[in-house]
Parts: C-alpha cells; sequence; structure tokens
C-alpha cells in the first residue's frame, strides 16, 4: 500500500494523476471507518492535511469560496456569522471530536444522502469546485449528487473547495435523529429565506437517494408571499399556506424504510420540519424589521 | 512505514507501520501507550480521544502517517510523573470510575473542555462530552467530577495571583 503525503496542492493534482485509485483522506471520519472495518483497502492513501491551501477560506465576487480542508469546528467558529445555515447543521455533526476533524469537503465526497453539511448547501445554492491536472471546473450542487455515495467526480479529480454566497436572509437547518449528538440523520431539512430576491431555497437530507432540492415547495411558498405582499409586509403567513409548503417537501422527497426509520415516518417529519424552520426563519425577518 | 512524532513531549518512532493502521493502533500497538482505548474503531465512542496538535481528536480516525511530524498527547501525558492531574483525581474522588474502560477519553475531553471554558455549566459540559460513551452510564458522577475539577482548577494555585488557575498540561 502506497502513502502519499503531498504538501501542495499542485503536488496534491499531480499525485491523484498518477495514482487516480489512491483514497483521498482529510479528516478521516468516514474513510477510517471503512478502513478500521476493513470494508475497503484501497492501493494507496492520498493525505490531504498538509495541502494548506485546502484549509483557506476567503471571498470571491460576492460568494464565499471555502477550501475543501475546512473543518466543521472552523465553519461554525469562524464562518457562523455568514453562513449560519451551514454552521447549524455542522453543530449536529457528530461530536467535538469529530467536529475537530471532519470536513465540509470530505462531507461531498462521501456524497452519502444524510450529510449533514448538504441541505444547506443545497438551500443556497452552493457549487463544488473540483480540479485536476487537466484543470478546474465548478459544479452547481445539484449535479454534483448523481447517487446514494456517489458523485460527479472523476478519478483524476480532487475537490478543492465549495462556493456559497453569505446569507441573503434568515437561515435554519432541523434534523431528526434519536440523540442530539454523534447522530446519522433519519431526515434533515435545509432552508434559506433571501429577501431582496423574494426567493426561498430548501434542501433535503437522508430521504432521497441523494441530497435534493424541493423545487415545486419553493415556488409555491414564494408564490405565496408574493401574493399577499408578505415580504413587504412582513406579515405572518397562515398556517394553511405553511402545511401546504410542508406537504410539497414531503411530496418531493423518495424516501426508503431503512434501519433509522420508515418511509411514512420520514415523509411525516419532513412536513414538520419544513413548516416549523420555515416559520422560524420568517419570524426571525419580521423581527428584523 | 515508518512514523516519527511528539508523543507527550518526546520524539518518538514506530517502526514497520502498516500504512492503513490508526493513530489509535500506532500508539497502543507500537509505541506501548494502552491508555487510549480500543472500543468502537468508528468515532462513536470517545474512549480513544486523544490531542492531535492541541486538537481533541478520535485516535481511531486518524491514519498513522498523518500524525508525522505531529504532536500528540495522550492521556498518559497528562499527569506528572506520579501525580495525578486534577481532572483525574477529581474522577477518583467524585466516583465517576466505574469499569474505567471509558474514563480516558473522558479525562482528555475534560481536559480539553477546561482548557477552553474553565468553568463549564452542566448543559456546556453534555455538550462537550457528547462524543463519549461510558456503558457503565456513569454521567451523572461524570458531570459530578468535571464540575468539581472544574472548581479546583479555578483556584489560585499556590503563590499565584487571580487568574492562575489555567488547567496544567
Amino acid at each position: 500500500m502506497d502513502f502519499l503525503q503531498p504538501t501542495t496542492w499542485t503536488e496534491a493534482l499531480a499525485a491523484k494523476a498518477a495514482y487516480p485509485d489512491a483514497m483521498p483522506i482529510a479528516g478521516g471520519t468516514d474513510v477510517m471507518v471503512e478502513i478500521n472495518f476493513d470494508r475497503h483497502r484501497p492501493p494507496a492513501f492520498l493525505d490531504l492535511t498538509r495541502v494548506s491551501e485546502l484549509t483557506e477560506w476567503g471571498s470571491e465576487g460576492g460568494m464565499l469560496r471555502i477550501g475543501a480542508g475546512v473543518t466543521y469546528a472552523r465553519v461554525i467558529g469562524e464562518l457562523g456569522d455568514r453562513i449560519p445555515g451551514l454552521a447549524m447543521a455542522s453543530r449536529t455533526v457528530g461530536s467535538p471530536q469529530i467536529r475537530n476533524r471532519g470536513t465540509v469537503g470530505g462531507n461531498l465526497g462521501s456524497a452519502s444522502p444524510a450529510g449533514d453539511a448538504h441541505p444547506p448547501l443545497l438551500a443556497s445554492r452552493a457549487i463544488v469546485e473540483l480540479a485536476s491536472v487537466g484543470g478546474t471546473r465548478r459544479l452547481p450542487l445539484h449535479e454534483f449528487f448523481v447517487g446514494p455515495k456517489r458523485n460527479a467526480m472523476r478519478k483524476d479529480e480532487l475537490i478543492a473547495a465549495f462556493l456559497i454566497e453569505p446569507a441573503q436572509g434568515p437561515q435554519q437547518f432541523s434534523k431528526v435523529g434519536t440523540r442530539n449528538a454523534m447522530v446519522i440523520a433519519v431526515c434533515s431539512f435545509g432552508l434559506a429565506i433571501e429577501p431582496e430576491r423574494r426567493r426561498v431555497g430548501t434542501g433535503i437530507g437522508s430521504a432521497a437517494p441523494t441530497p435534493v432540492t424541493a423545487p415545486e415547495a419553493e415556488k409555491f411558498i414564494q408564490g405565496v408571499l408574493d401574493e399577499h405582499d408578505l415580504w413587504r409586509t412582513r406579515a405572518s403567513v397562515s398556517e394553511a399556506a405553511l402545511a401546504r409548503f410542508g406537504e410539497l417537501v414531503a411530496a418531493t422527497a423518495r424516501p426508503i424504510d431503512d434501519v433509522r426509520g420508515t418511509a411514512a415516518y420520514r415523509r411525516h417529519a419532513l412536513a414538520v420540519m419544513a413548516r416549523r424552520t420555515f416559520t422560524w426563519a420568517w419570524n426571525e425577518y419580521r423581527g428584523a424589521a | 512505514m515508518r512514523i516519527a512524532c511528539t508523543v507527550n513531549g518526546r520524539t518518538r518512532v514506530a517502526e514497520d507501520v502498516w500504512e492503513g493502521s490508526s493513530l489509535l493502533a500506532v500508539l497502543r500497538e507500537h509505541l506501548d501507550l494502552p491508555g487510549s482505548k480500543n472500543a468502537c474503531e468508528q468515532g462513536e465512542c470517545g474512549s480513544c480521544s486523544v490531542y492531535l496538535d492541541g486538537s481533541l481528536v478520535c485516535a481511531c480516525l486518524v491514519l498513522g502517517g498523518q500524525a508525522q511530524g505531529r504532536e500528540v498527547v495522550t492521556v498518559e501525558g497528562l499527569a506528572s510523573g506520579e501525580v495525578l492531574h486534577p481532572v483525574q483525581e477529581a474522577f477518583l474522588e467524585a466516583g465517576a470510575v466505574q469499569c474505567g474502560f471509558c474514563t480516558p477519553g473522558f479525562v482528555v475531553a475534560t481536559h480539553d473542555l477546561l482548557s477552553r471554558t474553565p468553568r463549564p455549566t452542566t448543559v456546556q459540559i453534555r455538550e462537550a462530552l457528547a462524543g463519549n460513551i461510558c456503558r457503565c452510564t456513569g454521567y451523572a458522577k461524570i458531570i459530578d467530577a468535571v464540575h468539581l475539577a472544574a472548581e479546583r482548577l479555578s483556584l489560585p494555585l499556590k503563590g499565584e495571583g487571580p487568574g492562575g488557575g489555567a488547567v496544567q498540561t
């Protein structure tokens, strides 16, 4: 088994080109479980923790460009005010030990339908930056997820960063699990409201083969807000409209029965989470007037 | 592969390590440091909690080679020779040790918590220790021990003025 330890991004990309089957590893919180249980024995490891470029973040044309190696603990500590939805989701990841080590880039690489970072990233229409020795390409997140634990990366590519807009309004995240910590989502929901654009963004986790958005629900609630001039008046949204929003979110999901919960339960919980997170976010918007 | 890193303040070298070995395996099987416990091997239980470059991590989820040249502190590095660290003393006194298997992880995680939050509330303790599991379920006494350690460590040490109660490392 080979152990590759590049110290620059250029070296890392060259290593991935030379060893396309090498397993990239950063925080190791997913990869090491596979190794420890002998579920996977890669021909080589590509350790990305020495590549300082991956741990940096900064602004780029109104977006934040966040290196794939930024940990959940740093998202919470350094970016919580700018991207509160992702920070809320990050707080629900594992434990302090896991958040100190696990990275958003790793969550994207694993591409689990249950990945906690995915719903808030989808709600904010985040973009993934992939790179190889041949160049860089950027994909909208919804095109990046192609199946359960499968993403659109080529074998010679690594995840460089993700791009996300600083919050344009209130954001929320909700997750159902058996404990308040150390738990994989039974299902989860991310929400972002953008008053300037009169837009509502959604992201559903752990209730379809991939993380997905709920475009019908977004269109419906945007219509309600426009029709009743609620963005301007900041009046409350009717219970009927909130309930319908929840139903449409639930209808978008394609959940399955598994050890963590039934499809019916997931649908029900999603409708509740959608209604609640929207209410919380809308109340924040009303209070901010 | 060969892994050289600083462990508890000393340079240590592990020879002939399999590339897929975790830092936990390196510590326990190559460096004769069995204090960090091996239980779940998937980051769920916290019994292998150590510091890696000052950050609290599960040693089972760190690939051995990732520790190359880094600084590791294990539970063995907290006591000063035969003198237990105040966190360890507090665990003993509060009856927070039953079978003892989870204790090293809890001690390291508590040490980390108190270095950042010297007087944590019970809620803060519960959140900080959420990644450590005690299958004897002795959580009440563990939380008592953390409060006790916090109290002790917050008292000014002999010969020091107020504020001299930082966690000793």
